[in-house]
């Protein structure tokens, strides 16, 4: 019994040891699950970690998320895609500038029967509009993210409130990224999501992009500093290195870098 | 569909080859939740017992109460942690957001409720079968309470583990509160969240089998422990 106790306590005294390891520098960045999932933060962060030391620590959620989540002063860098709303962040005084840092797109993808009938066209809107008209199944984001966000801009120009038609053949998940493919999947139904998100997802079944190239389709990131003055207690001059360093010279050819089966996920487009 | 096999063979090269960032996730899960529960034990056996030999006003409404908050929804524990830990929150000054300390906490809110109430159980039960002979002994209700406590010290053993099931096998509360940061934050549950949202159907769920085993070993391990209690405490009888 007692060299049982003591074997436990020394177990134990192993499991506390382990969270207090040493600390080094780092910031608490905002993102959205499309940079992480598609592997891209994974792939260019080390090259920041080793030339600057700063750990950089990814909170992944959806874009209404994340910038909540700065309004409250929990992290220290804010990395989405949503233009307007990024701009309102800074207008509010939430955030120090805004900056661009890459882009890619939105696709609009299906199952092969594509019951809606718009494989191959150009035209997101009128893709939306058909799919309407057909009450073909569509899973929504309904999450406030980036995606939902630029989802809802199209149905707008499509003159159709699909949310009128909630739980029927429009079907919000209020979830992630993933989580929405993986429901369109099950169910065969439409979907928009951005085309890394996409690339990198591991269970397509038989959903394929219907519909790309649309103009009204672009997909733009931004990074801001979270505000010091609203907050003093964010990391700011080692955030400043970072959006420094992901809109510099090294960090947009990393993003260059990045491929996944040959295919390049985010085109950096920081001003220099 | 894709090739569930490989994937499943993915995750097992991950483990016999002792992959440091799964290993480093596997121990993050385990220091997380058998501290809450360590936690939850000082704070919730106490407590439960408490409401088991004492007598007032109200206590039914109480038992009740920490019934219910065995059901006690993660993400609603993990908004609630989030809100005080949050810089804009009233305890944001500590800078716990997004540390193990923070999912420490909220499991320790989640998994408390349940080690009180099963005590409560336990315990009322041992009171009752033992009421004459302490009352001959002069020992007053609560002062009874160490004493049962070590009595029940067997039975108990299911309220931690019962406790620790909870914590391990919980995603919401440690989702929000932890970030799921890879390499600081991210345990075994996220990470099966993760890579069900990549749509790495097949890796998600190798991932949750390893899940099942951890839980399966604690138990075996407690079970061992307390068996062999049991016979030396039979023996010195």
């Amino acid at each position: 019994m007692f060299r049982a106790a003591i074997k436990s306590a020394m177990i134990l005294c192993g499991l506390l040891a382990g969270p207090a390891a040493a600390e080094e520098p780092f910031i608490v960045v905002q993102s959205t699950t499309s940079t992480q999932n598609s592997g891209l933060l994974d792939f260019i962060l080390p090259g920041f970690e080793a030339e600057s030391g700063i750990d950089v620590r990814v909170v992944a959620v959806g874009t209404g998320q994340a910038i909540r989540n700065a309004i409250n002063g929990d992290g220290d860098v804010l990395l989405v895609h949503a233009k307007p709303a990024e701009e309102q962040f800074v207008a509010d005084g939430w955030g120090v500038e805004r900056r661009d840092v890459m882009y890619n797109d939105f696709v609009l993808v299906g199952p092969k029967s594509d019951p809606a009938k718009i494989k191959g066209g150009d035209d997101a809107v009128a893709a939306l509009a058909a799919i309407a008209q057909a009450k073909a199944p569509f899973a929504s984001r309904a999450d406030d993210s980036g995606t939902h966000k630029a989802e809802k801009a199209l149905w707008s120009l499509s003159g159709t409130d699909p949310t009128l038609s909630s739980g029927e053949w429009y079907r919000e998940t209020g979830s992630g990224m993933g989580a929405t493919l993986n429901l369109a999947a099950g169910m065969d139904a439409y979907a928009l999501t951005d085309r890394a998100t996409w690339l990198s997802f591991g269970n397509k079944g038989n959903l394929e992009v219907l519909v790309e190239g649309d103009p009204r389709l672009f997909n733009q990131y931004g990074v801001i500093l979270v505000n010091p003055e609203k907050h003093p207690r964010v990391r700011a001059a080692a955030g400043r290195r970072f959006i420094d360093w992901l809109t510099g010279h090294d960090g947009q050819e990393a993003i260059a870098a990045y491929k996944l089966n040959g295919e390049q996920l985010f085109f950096p487009n920081a001003q220099q | 569909m894709q090739d569930f096999a490989s994937q499943f063979s993915q995750a097992g090269h991950l483990i016999l080859t002792g992959d440091p960032d799964l290993w480093a996730i596997v121990m993050l899960s385990l220091q997380v939740s058998v501290l809450a529960v360590l936690i939850s034990a000082v704070i919730g056996m106490p407590v439960g017992a408490a409401l088991a030999v004492a007598r007032f006003p109200g206590r039914r409404a109480l038992i009740i109460l920490m019934n219910a908050l065995m059901g006690f929804p993660p993400v609603v524990v993990g908004l609630l942690v989030y809100l005080m830990l949050s810089r804009s929150g009233p305890l944001g000054v500590l800078e716990l957001l997004y540390t193990p300390t923070a999912m420490i906490i909220a499991q320790t809110v989640l998994v408390t409720p349940i080690v009180a109430a099963l005590t409560r159980q336990v315990i009322e039960m041992l009171a009752e079968e033992y009421s004459e002979q302490l009352r001959s002994l002069g020992v007053s209700r609560l002062a009874s309470v160490p004493v049962l406590l070590w009595d029940a010290r067997l039975a108990l053993v299911t309220a931690l583990l019962a406790g620790f099931g909870r914590a391990i096998a919980e995603v919401g509360a440690v989702i929000i509160v932890g970030g799921n940061i890879n390499h600081v934050t991210r345990v075994m549950t996220t990470t099966i969240a993760l890579e069900t949202s990549k749509g790495n159907l097949a890796l998600a769920l190798a991932l949750g089998t390893i899940l099942i085993g951890i839980a399966v070993a604690v138990n075996a391990a407690v079970s061992a422990l307390t068996l062999r209690t049991e016979q030396e405490g039979l023996r010195h009888a």
